[in-house]
Protein backbone atom coordinates (compact mmCIF):
# COMPACT_ATOMS: atom_id res chain seq x y z
CA UNK A 1 0.00 0.00 0.00
CA UNK A 2 1.47 3.39 -0.82
CA UNK A 3 2.23 5.16 2.13
CA UNK A 4 2.82 8.83 2.87
CA UNK A 5 5.48 10.77 5.90
CA UNK A 6 3.53 13.56 7.54
CA UNK A 7 6.05 15.96 9.44
CA UNK A 8 4.39 17.87 11.92
CA UNK A 9 6.45 20.70 12.18
CA UNK A 10 5.84 22.19 15.66
CA UNK A 11 6.17 18.98 17.34
CA UNK A 12 9.38 17.57 15.24
CA UNK A 13 7.71 14.23 14.54
CA UNK A 14 7.85 12.10 11.19
CA UNK A 15 4.60 9.79 11.45
CA UNK A 16 5.08 6.95 8.33
CA UNK A 17 0.88 6.55 7.80
CA UNK A 18 -1.33 4.39 4.75
CA UNK A 19 -2.17 6.76 2.18
CA UNK A 20 -6.24 8.16 2.63
CA UNK A 21 -5.21 8.66 6.14
CA UNK A 22 -6.56 11.58 7.65
CA UNK A 23 -4.86 14.30 9.26
CA UNK A 24 -6.77 14.46 11.60
CA UNK A 25 -6.25 11.25 12.56
CA UNK A 26 -2.67 11.33 13.16
CA UNK A 27 -2.35 14.77 14.66
CA UNK A 28 -4.73 13.69 17.70
CA UNK A 29 -2.22 10.58 18.47
CA UNK A 30 1.23 12.81 18.00
CA UNK A 31 -0.10 15.33 20.10
CA UNK A 32 0.59 18.05 17.52
CA UNK A 33 -0.68 21.47 18.25
CA UNK A 34 -3.36 21.49 15.33
CA UNK A 35 -6.89 21.53 17.59
CA UNK A 36 -10.01 20.83 16.55
CA UNK A 37 -13.82 21.72 17.34
CA UNK A 38 -16.34 20.46 15.75
CA UNK A 39 -14.52 17.73 13.61
CA UNK A 40 -16.79 18.40 10.72
CA UNK A 41 -15.38 20.74 8.78
CA UNK A 42 -17.54 23.35 9.70
CA UNK A 43 -15.85 25.57 12.41
CA UNK A 44 -12.30 26.43 11.42
CA UNK A 45 -10.78 25.48 14.06
CA UNK A 46 -8.46 23.04 12.94
CA UNK A 47 -6.70 25.18 10.58
CA UNK A 48 -3.30 24.17 9.78
CA UNK A 49 -0.84 25.43 7.37
CA UNK A 50 1.04 22.82 4.64
CA UNK A 51 4.75 23.88 4.86
CA UNK A 52 5.52 21.51 1.79
CA UNK A 53 3.62 18.99 -0.29
CA UNK A 54 0.12 20.30 -0.72
CA UNK A 55 -0.27 18.76 -3.83
CA UNK A 56 0.48 15.18 -1.53
CA UNK A 57 -2.82 16.03 0.11
CA UNK A 58 -6.56 15.29 -1.94
CA UNK A 59 -8.12 17.42 -3.33
CA UNK A 60 -10.66 19.76 -0.71
CA UNK A 61 -14.15 18.80 -0.91
CA UNK A 62 -16.74 21.69 -1.69
CA UNK A 63 -17.29 22.00 2.32
CA UNK A 64 -13.46 22.35 3.07
CA UNK A 65 -13.43 25.04 -0.01
CA UNK A 66 -16.12 26.75 0.88
CA UNK A 67 -15.19 26.97 4.98
CA UNK A 68 -11.58 28.14 3.61
CA UNK A 69 -13.23 30.98 1.95
CA UNK A 70 -15.27 32.31 4.50
CA UNK A 71 -11.98 32.04 7.03
CA UNK A 72 -10.45 34.24 4.15
CA UNK A 73 -7.69 31.41 4.39
CA UNK A 74 -4.20 31.46 2.28
CA UNK A 75 -3.41 29.28 -0.35
CA UNK A 76 -1.25 26.78 1.97
CA UNK A 77 -3.76 26.42 4.37
CA UNK A 78 -6.15 23.05 4.85
CA UNK A 79 -8.54 21.89 7.33
CA UNK A 80 -6.98 19.37 9.23
CA UNK A 81 -10.17 16.86 10.25
CA UNK A 82 -10.90 17.21 6.24
CA UNK A 83 -7.17 16.88 4.69
CA UNK A 84 -6.62 13.24 3.06
CA UNK A 85 -2.79 12.38 2.62
CA UNK A 86 -1.97 10.65 -0.56
CA UNK A 87 1.08 9.76 -0.82
CA UNK A 88 5.24 11.43 -1.03
CA UNK A 89 6.61 14.02 1.98
CA UNK A 90 3.78 16.52 3.71
CA UNK A 91 4.51 19.13 6.60
CA UNK A 92 2.79 20.69 8.39
CA UNK A 93 2.28 23.10 11.39
CA UNK A 94 -0.94 24.53 13.20
CA UNK A 95 -2.34 27.84 11.70
CA UNK B 1 -37.05 58.45 31.23
CA UNK B 2 -36.84 56.32 27.60
CA UNK B 3 -39.66 53.52 28.04
CA UNK B 4 -41.05 52.91 24.88
CA UNK B 5 -39.03 55.40 23.20
CA UNK B 6 -36.39 55.28 20.91
CA UNK B 7 -33.47 57.52 21.29
CA UNK B 8 -31.41 60.16 19.45
CA UNK B 9 -27.76 59.73 19.89
CA UNK B 10 -27.00 61.66 16.76
CA UNK B 11 -28.17 63.55 14.21
CA UNK B 12 -30.49 60.85 12.62
CA UNK B 13 -29.29 58.07 14.21
CA UNK B 14 -31.11 56.33 16.99
CA UNK B 15 -30.64 53.80 19.47
CA UNK B 16 -33.62 51.34 19.27
CA UNK B 17 -32.43 48.55 21.46
CA UNK B 18 -34.48 47.34 24.22
CA UNK B 19 -33.80 46.93 28.46
CA UNK B 20 -33.91 43.41 30.43
CA UNK B 21 -33.43 45.44 33.99
CA UNK B 22 -34.52 42.13 35.59
CA UNK B 23 -32.02 39.82 34.01
CA UNK B 24 -29.45 38.36 36.79
CA UNK B 25 -27.78 35.60 34.87
CA UNK B 26 -26.33 35.89 30.72
CA UNK B 27 -26.07 33.15 28.71
CA UNK B 28 -25.69 31.14 32.08
CA UNK B 29 -21.66 32.29 33.20
CA UNK B 30 -22.43 35.92 33.45
CA UNK B 31 -23.78 37.31 36.68
CA UNK B 32 -26.05 40.69 35.98
CA UNK B 33 -26.25 42.34 38.97
CA UNK B 34 -28.14 45.72 36.62
CA UNK B 35 -29.92 43.59 33.96
CA UNK B 36 -28.90 44.37 30.63
CA UNK B 37 -29.58 46.11 27.66
CA UNK B 38 -29.52 45.21 24.02
CA UNK B 39 -28.78 47.90 21.65
CA UNK B 40 -30.11 48.48 18.20
CA UNK B 41 -29.39 51.18 16.27
CA UNK B 42 -31.29 52.51 13.06
CA UNK B 43 -29.38 55.17 10.92
CA UNK B 44 -31.01 57.14 8.37
CA UNK B 45 -29.46 58.59 5.05
CA UNK B 46 -30.59 59.51 1.75
CA UNK B 47 -31.34 56.19 0.31
CA UNK B 48 -32.96 55.34 3.47
CA UNK B 49 -32.17 53.67 6.67
CA UNK B 50 -29.93 50.93 8.08
CA UNK B 51 -30.96 49.09 11.29
CA UNK B 52 -27.52 47.80 12.84
CA UNK B 53 -28.42 44.48 14.81
CA UNK B 54 -31.54 43.73 16.90
CA UNK B 55 -32.40 42.34 20.00
CA UNK B 56 -33.32 39.29 22.34
CA UNK B 57 -36.27 37.39 20.79
CA UNK B 58 -38.03 38.06 24.17
CA UNK B 59 -37.79 41.59 23.51
CA UNK B 60 -38.41 41.48 19.84
CA UNK B 61 -41.43 43.85 20.82
CA UNK B 62 -39.86 46.71 22.51
CA UNK B 63 -37.69 46.83 19.64
CA UNK B 64 -40.09 47.06 17.34
CA UNK B 65 -42.12 49.11 18.78
CA UNK B 66 -38.90 51.56 18.89
CA UNK B 67 -37.96 51.31 15.35
CA UNK B 68 -41.26 52.06 14.06
CA UNK B 69 -41.18 55.56 15.92
CA UNK B 70 -38.12 56.57 13.50
CA UNK B 71 -38.28 54.48 10.66
CA UNK B 72 -40.80 52.46 7.91
CA UNK B 73 -40.34 49.03 7.28
CA UNK B 74 -39.97 50.09 3.01
CA UNK B 75 -37.23 52.25 4.14
CA UNK B 76 -34.93 49.55 5.69
CA UNK B 77 -32.85 49.46 2.71
CA UNK B 78 -29.79 47.34 4.81
CA UNK B 79 -29.56 45.06 7.88
CA UNK B 80 -26.12 45.26 9.83
CA UNK B 81 -25.21 42.47 12.11
CA UNK B 82 -22.26 42.81 14.28
CA UNK B 83 -22.79 39.75 16.07
CA UNK B 84 -25.44 36.97 15.50
CA UNK B 85 -25.21 35.73 19.05
CA UNK B 86 -28.90 35.22 19.76
CA UNK B 87 -29.20 38.43 22.37
CA UNK B 88 -28.93 40.34 19.05
CA UNK B 89 -30.03 38.28 16.20
CA UNK B 90 -33.35 37.11 18.37
CA UNK B 91 -35.47 39.48 16.02
CA UNK B 92 -33.75 39.49 13.13
CA UNK B 93 -36.57 36.53 11.22
CA UNK B 94 -38.99 38.62 11.90
CA UNK B 95 -37.49 42.06 10.84
CA UNK B 96 -36.81 40.36 7.44
CA UNK B 97 -40.31 39.24 6.91
CA UNK B 98 -41.59 43.05 8.06
CA UNK B 99 -38.97 44.40 5.79
CA UNK B 100 -37.86 41.87 3.24
CA UNK B 101 -36.44 44.43 0.55
CA UNK B 102 -33.28 45.02 3.14
CA UNK B 103 -30.12 43.91 2.11
CA UNK B 104 -27.99 41.63 5.34
CA UNK B 105 -24.44 42.52 5.34
CA UNK B 106 -22.35 40.55 7.94
CA UNK B 107 -18.59 38.87 8.27
CA UNK B 108 -17.56 36.70 6.36
CA UNK B 109 -17.63 33.97 8.95
CA UNK B 110 -20.94 34.91 10.03
CA UNK B 111 -22.69 33.35 7.20
CA UNK B 112 -22.48 29.75 8.68
CA UNK B 113 -24.25 31.07 11.84
CA UNK B 114 -26.68 33.17 10.13
CA UNK B 115 -27.85 29.77 8.17
CA UNK B 116 -28.37 28.46 11.95
CA UNK B 117 -30.61 30.86 12.76
CA UNK B 118 -32.94 31.63 9.76
CA UNK B 119 -32.75 27.98 8.55
CA UNK B 120 -34.98 27.34 5.70
CA UNK B 121 -35.56 30.78 4.68
CA UNK B 122 -34.25 31.65 1.85
CA UNK B 123 -31.75 35.12 2.33
CA UNK B 124 -30.06 37.24 0.26
CA UNK B 125 -27.07 38.27 2.02
CA UNK B 126 -24.14 40.63 1.36
CA UNK B 127 -20.70 39.23 3.25
CA UNK B 128 -18.77 41.98 4.36
CA UNK B 129 -14.53 42.51 5.69
CA UNK B 130 -12.55 45.50 6.98
CA UNK B 131 -12.99 48.18 4.35
CA UNK B 132 -16.08 47.41 2.37
CA UNK B 133 -18.71 50.16 3.24
CA UNK B 134 -22.34 51.04 2.35
CA UNK B 135 -23.13 54.54 1.21
CA UNK B 136 -26.26 55.79 2.42
CA UNK B 137 -25.37 59.05 -0.21
CA UNK B 138 -23.97 61.80 1.92
CA UNK B 139 -23.09 59.52 4.65
CA UNK B 140 -21.40 56.28 4.51
CA UNK B 141 -21.10 53.16 6.70
CA UNK B 142 -17.45 51.16 6.95
CA UNK B 143 -16.84 47.74 8.22
CA UNK B 144 -14.16 46.66 10.51
CA UNK B 145 -13.44 42.94 10.90
CA UNK B 146 -12.72 41.87 14.33
CA UNK B 147 -13.49 38.66 14.73
CA UNK B 148 -13.45 36.60 17.92
CA UNK B 149 -14.97 39.48 19.81
CA UNK B 150 -15.98 37.12 21.29
CA UNK B 151 -17.62 34.89 18.40
CA UNK B 152 -15.92 34.20 15.07
CA UNK B 153 -18.35 36.83 13.58
CA UNK B 154 -18.34 39.37 15.25
CA UNK B 155 -17.43 42.82 13.57
CA UNK B 156 -17.87 46.56 13.95
CA UNK B 157 -19.54 49.05 11.84
CA UNK B 158 -18.67 52.33 11.81
CA UNK B 159 -20.60 55.48 10.25
CA UNK B 160 -17.49 57.88 8.86
CA UNK B 161 -18.20 61.25 8.80
CA UNK B 162 -19.66 61.53 12.30
CA UNK B 163 -17.27 58.92 13.80
CA UNK B 164 -19.74 56.49 15.41
CA UNK B 165 -18.16 52.90 16.03
CA UNK B 166 -20.99 50.33 16.27
CA UNK B 167 -18.99 48.09 17.95
CA UNK B 168 -21.14 45.03 18.53
CA UNK B 169 -19.89 43.27 22.00
CA UNK B 170 -16.47 44.66 22.16
CA UNK B 171 -16.81 47.74 25.47
CA UNK B 172 -20.20 46.48 26.25
CA UNK B 173 -21.33 45.51 29.56
CA UNK B 174 -24.15 44.04 30.68
CA UNK B 175 -25.87 47.39 32.79
CA UNK B 176 -29.26 48.43 32.32
CA UNK B 177 -30.32 51.93 32.95
CA UNK B 178 -33.00 54.34 31.12
CA UNK B 179 -30.78 57.11 31.38
CA UNK B 180 -28.42 55.37 28.59
CA UNK B 181 -25.68 57.63 28.50
CA UNK B 182 -22.23 56.87 30.17
CA UNK B 183 -22.51 60.54 31.34
CA UNK B 184 -25.82 60.01 32.92
CA UNK B 185 -26.18 56.74 33.98
CA UNK B 186 -25.56 54.62 37.74
CA UNK B 187 -21.22 53.71 37.97
CA UNK B 188 -20.94 51.18 35.53
CA UNK B 189 -17.08 50.53 36.18
CA UNK B 190 -17.21 47.30 38.15
CA UNK B 191 -19.88 45.77 34.85
CA UNK B 192 -17.15 47.31 32.47
CA UNK B 193 -14.63 45.19 33.65
CA UNK B 194 -16.20 42.54 34.77
CA UNK B 195 -17.48 42.25 31.41
CA UNK B 196 -13.99 42.08 29.21
CA UNK B 197 -12.85 39.93 31.90
CA UNK B 198 -15.11 36.88 31.19
CA UNK B 199 -15.33 38.06 27.65
CA UNK B 200 -13.14 39.72 26.15
CA UNK B 201 -9.98 38.36 27.99
CA UNK B 202 -9.66 35.09 26.50
CA UNK B 203 -9.40 36.55 23.13
CA UNK B 204 -6.64 38.70 24.10
CA UNK B 205 -5.05 38.76 20.66
CA UNK B 206 -7.65 39.33 18.99
CA UNK B 207 -8.75 42.47 21.33
CA UNK B 208 -5.07 43.77 19.87
CA UNK B 209 -5.64 43.09 16.33
CA UNK B 210 -9.21 45.07 17.21
CA UNK B 211 -7.66 47.85 18.43
CA UNK B 212 -5.19 48.35 15.63
CA UNK B 213 -8.18 48.76 13.76
CA UNK B 214 -10.23 50.90 15.90
CA UNK B 215 -7.17 53.24 17.73
CA UNK B 216 -6.94 55.32 14.15
CA UNK B 217 -10.66 56.25 13.85
CA UNK B 218 -11.94 59.90 15.08
CA UNK B 219 -14.30 58.69 17.62
CA UNK B 220 -17.45 61.08 18.71
CA UNK B 221 -19.28 57.88 20.10
CA UNK B 222 -19.16 54.20 21.08
CA UNK B 223 -22.35 52.32 20.81
CA UNK B 224 -22.16 49.08 21.42
CA UNK B 225 -24.55 46.57 21.75
CA UNK B 226 -24.88 46.21 25.77
CA UNK B 227 -24.76 48.77 28.16
CA UNK B 228 -24.04 52.72 28.15
CA UNK B 229 -23.83 54.34 25.01
CA UNK B 230 -20.33 55.37 25.65
CA UNK B 231 -20.26 59.34 24.16
CA UNK B 232 -18.04 61.04 26.77
CA UNK B 233 -14.87 60.77 26.17
CA UNK B 234 -15.23 57.23 24.15
CA UNK B 235 -11.49 57.39 23.28
CA UNK B 236 -10.94 56.18 27.47
CA UNK B 237 -12.96 52.73 26.42
CA UNK B 238 -10.15 52.05 23.99
CA UNK B 239 -7.76 53.07 25.83
CA UNK B 240 -9.04 50.66 28.64
CA UNK B 241 -9.23 47.84 26.63
CA UNK B 242 -5.61 48.89 25.61
CA UNK B 243 -4.67 48.07 29.21
CA UNK B 244 -6.79 45.41 29.92
CA UNK B 245 -4.77 43.48 27.28
CA UNK B 246 -1.39 43.79 27.94
CA UNK B 247 -0.46 41.23 30.46
CA UNK B 248 -1.20 41.07 33.50
CA UNK B 249 2.05 40.12 35.53
CA UNK B 250 5.51 41.46 33.78
CA UNK B 251 7.16 38.17 33.45
CA UNK B 252 11.11 38.56 34.33
CA UNK B 253 12.07 35.81 33.38
CA UNK B 254 14.46 36.84 30.12
CA UNK B 255 12.21 37.51 26.60
CA UNK B 256 14.32 34.41 25.67
CA UNK B 257 13.65 32.22 28.22
CA UNK B 258 10.24 29.93 28.26
CA UNK B 259 8.29 29.53 31.08
CA UNK B 260 6.69 26.11 32.52
CA UNK B 261 4.51 25.78 35.38
CA UNK B 262 4.04 22.65 37.30
CA UNK B 263 1.15 22.25 39.22
CA UNK B 264 0.80 19.19 41.56
CA UNK B 265 -1.17 17.59 44.91
CA UNK B 266 -0.90 14.74 46.76
CA UNK B 267 -1.73 12.84 49.81
CA UNK B 268 1.14 10.89 50.61
CA UNK B 269 3.58 12.60 48.88
CA UNK B 270 4.33 10.07 45.63
CA UNK B 271 3.40 12.86 43.37
CA UNK B 272 5.12 15.68 44.97
CA UNK B 273 8.12 13.09 44.42
CA UNK B 274 7.29 12.88 41.56
CA UNK B 275 7.22 16.56 40.94
CA UNK B 276 10.32 17.34 41.64
CA UNK B 277 11.95 14.80 39.65
CA UNK B 278 10.41 16.15 36.83
CA UNK B 279 11.27 19.56 38.17
CA UNK B 280 14.71 18.75 37.91
CA UNK B 281 14.68 17.13 34.96
CA UNK B 282 13.68 19.94 33.36
CA UNK B 283 16.03 22.19 34.58
CA UNK B 284 18.53 20.64 33.62
CA UNK B 285 17.59 22.78 29.80
CA UNK B 286 19.01 25.79 29.67
CA UNK B 287 16.59 28.56 28.66
CA UNK B 288 13.51 27.48 30.46
CA UNK B 289 12.20 28.85 33.51
CA UNK B 290 10.37 25.87 36.17
CA UNK B 291 7.77 27.06 38.68
CA UNK B 292 6.39 24.39 40.99
CA UNK B 293 3.56 25.15 42.56
CA UNK B 294 1.33 22.40 45.20
CA UNK B 295 -2.49 23.27 44.25
CA UNK B 296 -3.19 22.63 47.95
CA UNK B 297 -2.85 26.13 49.36
CA UNK B 298 -3.07 27.77 45.77
CA UNK B 299 -6.13 30.13 45.17
CA UNK B 300 -6.95 29.28 41.81
CA UNK B 301 -7.59 32.94 40.06
CA UNK B 302 -4.13 33.98 40.58
CA UNK B 303 -2.40 30.60 38.83
CA UNK B 304 -5.13 31.61 36.00
CA UNK B 305 -3.06 34.52 35.57
CA UNK B 306 0.18 32.88 36.01
CA UNK B 307 -0.88 30.12 33.54
CA UNK B 308 -2.03 32.68 30.86
CA UNK B 309 1.32 34.03 30.44
CA UNK B 310 3.37 30.66 30.64
CA UNK B 311 4.34 29.05 27.84
CA UNK B 312 3.86 25.33 29.38
CA UNK B 313 1.99 23.65 31.64
CA UNK B 314 2.07 20.36 33.86
CA UNK B 315 -0.25 18.70 35.98
CA UNK B 316 -0.43 16.00 38.65
CA UNK B 317 -2.39 14.19 40.52
CA UNK B 318 -2.42 10.73 41.74
CA UNK B 319 -5.77 8.77 40.77
CA UNK B 320 -8.47 8.83 43.56
CA UNK B 321 -11.91 6.83 43.38
CA UNK B 322 -10.56 6.67 39.69
CA UNK B 323 -10.09 10.41 38.53
CA UNK B 324 -8.09 13.28 38.85
CA UNK B 325 -8.53 15.41 41.83
CA UNK B 326 -10.83 18.07 42.59
CA UNK B 327 -8.79 21.01 42.68
CA UNK B 328 -6.45 20.00 39.18
CA UNK B 329 -10.41 20.09 37.75
CA UNK B 330 -11.02 23.57 39.45
CA UNK B 331 -7.98 25.00 38.00
CA UNK B 332 -8.73 23.22 34.35
CA UNK B 333 -12.38 24.51 34.37
CA UNK B 334 -11.07 28.13 35.40
CA UNK B 335 -9.20 28.14 31.64
CA UNK B 336 -12.15 29.15 29.75
CA UNK B 337 -11.11 32.49 30.90
CA UNK B 338 -7.72 33.04 28.98
CA UNK B 339 -6.14 31.69 25.95
CA UNK B 340 -4.15 28.02 26.36
CA UNK B 341 -4.28 26.98 23.31
CA UNK B 342 -1.29 25.91 21.52
CA UNK B 343 0.38 25.84 24.66
CA UNK B 344 2.96 23.18 25.57
CA UNK B 345 0.50 20.62 27.82
CA UNK B 346 1.59 17.67 30.17
CA UNK B 347 -0.03 15.24 33.15
CA UNK B 348 1.52 12.81 35.68
CA UNK B 349 0.69 11.32 39.24
CA UNK B 350 1.07 8.33 41.43
CA UNK B 351 -1.63 5.61 41.27
CA UNK B 352 -2.77 2.65 43.22
CA UNK B 353 -4.31 0.35 40.46
CA UNK B 354 -6.48 1.90 37.84
CA UNK B 355 -4.14 4.74 37.18
CA UNK B 356 -6.97 7.01 34.98
CA UNK B 357 -5.64 10.34 36.22
CA UNK B 358 -3.23 11.21 33.83
CA UNK B 359 -5.18 10.30 30.72
CA UNK B 360 -8.15 12.18 31.75
CA UNK B 361 -6.25 15.32 32.28
CA UNK B 362 -4.47 14.55 28.97
CA UNK B 363 -7.77 14.42 27.67
CA UNK B 364 -8.54 17.77 28.96
CA UNK B 365 -5.66 19.62 27.80
CA UNK B 366 -6.28 18.33 24.73
CA UNK B 367 -10.10 19.46 24.87
CA UNK B 368 -8.24 22.88 25.66
CA UNK B 369 -6.71 22.56 22.83
CA UNK B 370 -2.85 22.30 24.06
CA UNK B 371 -0.55 20.04 22.39
CA UNK B 372 0.22 16.98 24.09
CA UNK B 373 3.24 15.43 22.51
CA UNK B 374 5.10 13.62 25.61
CA UNK B 375 3.24 11.15 27.26
CA UNK B 376 2.19 11.55 30.76
CA UNK B 377 4.14 9.63 33.41
CA UNK B 378 2.30 7.45 36.04
CA UNK B 379 3.76 5.56 38.40
CA UNK B 380 2.46 2.86 40.52
CA UNK B 381 2.51 4.18 44.43
CA UNK B 382 5.35 4.65 46.02
CA UNK B 383 8.33 5.60 42.96
CA UNK B 384 11.67 4.06 43.20
CA UNK B 385 14.84 5.21 42.52
CA UNK B 386 14.37 4.03 38.40
CA UNK B 387 11.16 5.33 38.27
CA UNK B 388 12.21 8.97 39.34
CA UNK B 389 14.83 9.14 36.68
CA UNK B 390 12.18 8.27 34.46
CA UNK B 391 10.17 11.35 35.61
CA UNK B 392 13.70 13.35 35.52
CA UNK B 393 13.51 12.45 31.90
CA UNK B 394 10.26 13.57 31.75
CA UNK B 395 10.92 17.17 32.76
CA UNK B 396 13.94 17.36 30.46
CA UNK B 397 11.59 15.88 27.47
CA UNK B 398 8.71 18.36 28.27
CA UNK B 399 11.97 21.28 28.61
CA UNK B 400 13.35 20.60 25.14
CA UNK B 401 9.86 20.43 23.52
CA UNK B 402 9.83 23.77 25.05
CA UNK B 403 12.47 25.05 23.57
CA UNK B 404 12.55 23.59 20.16
CA UNK B 405 15.22 21.36 20.61
CA UNK B 406 13.28 17.89 20.48
CA UNK B 407 15.40 15.67 17.83
CA UNK B 408 12.81 14.49 15.32
CA UNK B 409 11.11 11.51 15.85
CA UNK B 410 9.71 8.84 13.28
CA UNK B 411 7.17 6.51 14.02
CA UNK B 412 4.47 4.76 11.67
CA UNK B 413 0.51 5.26 12.23
CA UNK B 414 0.66 1.47 13.62
CA UNK B 415 3.26 2.21 16.33
CA UNK B 416 1.24 5.40 17.56
CA UNK B 417 -1.87 3.80 17.74
CA UNK B 418 -0.29 0.80 19.88
CA UNK B 419 1.12 3.72 22.13
CA UNK B 420 -1.77 5.56 22.67
CA UNK B 421 -3.88 1.98 23.12
CA UNK B 422 -1.43 1.24 26.11
CA UNK B 423 -1.23 4.92 27.85
C1 LIG C 1 -9.70 7.40 48.82
C2 LIG C 1 -8.73 6.87 47.80
C3 LIG C 1 -9.19 6.43 46.59
C4 LIG C 1 -8.32 5.95 45.63
N1 LIG C 1 -8.82 5.59 44.44
C5 LIG C 1 -7.97 5.11 43.50
C6 LIG C 1 -8.46 4.71 42.22
O1 LIG C 1 -9.65 4.76 41.95
N2 LIG C 1 -7.60 4.29 41.29
C7 LIG C 1 -6.27 4.23 41.54
O2 LIG C 1 -5.50 3.90 40.64
N3 LIG C 1 -5.76 4.57 42.75
C8 LIG C 1 -6.58 5.01 43.74
N4 LIG C 1 -6.09 5.38 44.93
C9 LIG C 1 -4.65 5.19 45.20
C10 LIG C 1 -3.81 6.43 45.04
O3 LIG C 1 -3.84 6.91 43.73
C11 LIG C 1 -2.39 6.08 45.43
O4 LIG C 1 -2.37 5.84 46.77
C12 LIG C 1 -1.36 7.14 45.09
O5 LIG C 1 -0.08 6.63 45.24
C13 LIG C 1 -1.53 8.35 45.95
O6 LIG C 1 -0.60 9.26 45.52
P1 LIG C 1 -0.16 10.54 46.39
O7 LIG C 1 -0.77 10.42 47.69
O8 LIG C 1 1.30 10.53 46.49
O9 LIG C 1 -0.59 11.74 45.64
C14 LIG C 1 -6.94 5.86 45.92
C15 LIG C 1 -6.48 6.31 47.13
C16 LIG C 1 -7.36 6.82 48.07
C17 LIG C 1 -6.81 7.31 49.37
S1 LIG D 1 -12.41 20.86 13.49
FE1 LIG D 1 -13.99 22.19 12.86
S2 LIG D 1 -13.36 22.51 10.79
FE2 LIG D 1 -11.99 21.03 11.41
FE1 LIG E 1 -22.10 38.03 22.30
FE1 LIG F 1 -24.10 40.27 23.32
Amino acid sequence: MPKANVTFEDINVTVTVPAGTRLIEISEKVGAGITYGCREGECGTCLMRIVAGMANLAEPSMLEDKVLKELMAGRHNRLACQAQVLGGEIVVRPG
Amino acid sequence: MITGKAVEIAAEVYWIGALDPRLREFDIILKTANGTTYNAYCVRGQHGVVVIDTVKASHADEFFTRLEQVAHYEEIQAIILNHLEPDHSGALPELIRRAPQARVYLSHRGQMMLKGIIKDEVLEYIPVGTGDTIDLGERQLRFLHTPFLHWPDTQCTYLEKEGILFSGDIFGCHFCDTRLFNDKVGDFRAAFEYYYAHIMRPFREHVLEALALIEPLPLNLLAPAHGPILRDSPDSYVQRYRQLAAPLLTNEAAKQEKTLLIFYISAYGNTTRMAQAISEGAETVKGVRISLYDLQGGEVSAFVDLIEEADGLVFGSPTINGDAVKPIWDLLSSLALVKVRGKLGAAFGSYGWSGEAVSLIEDRLRGLKLRVPVKGSKIKLIPTDTELEQCHRFGRELALQLTGQTEQRFITLDELVRETNHA
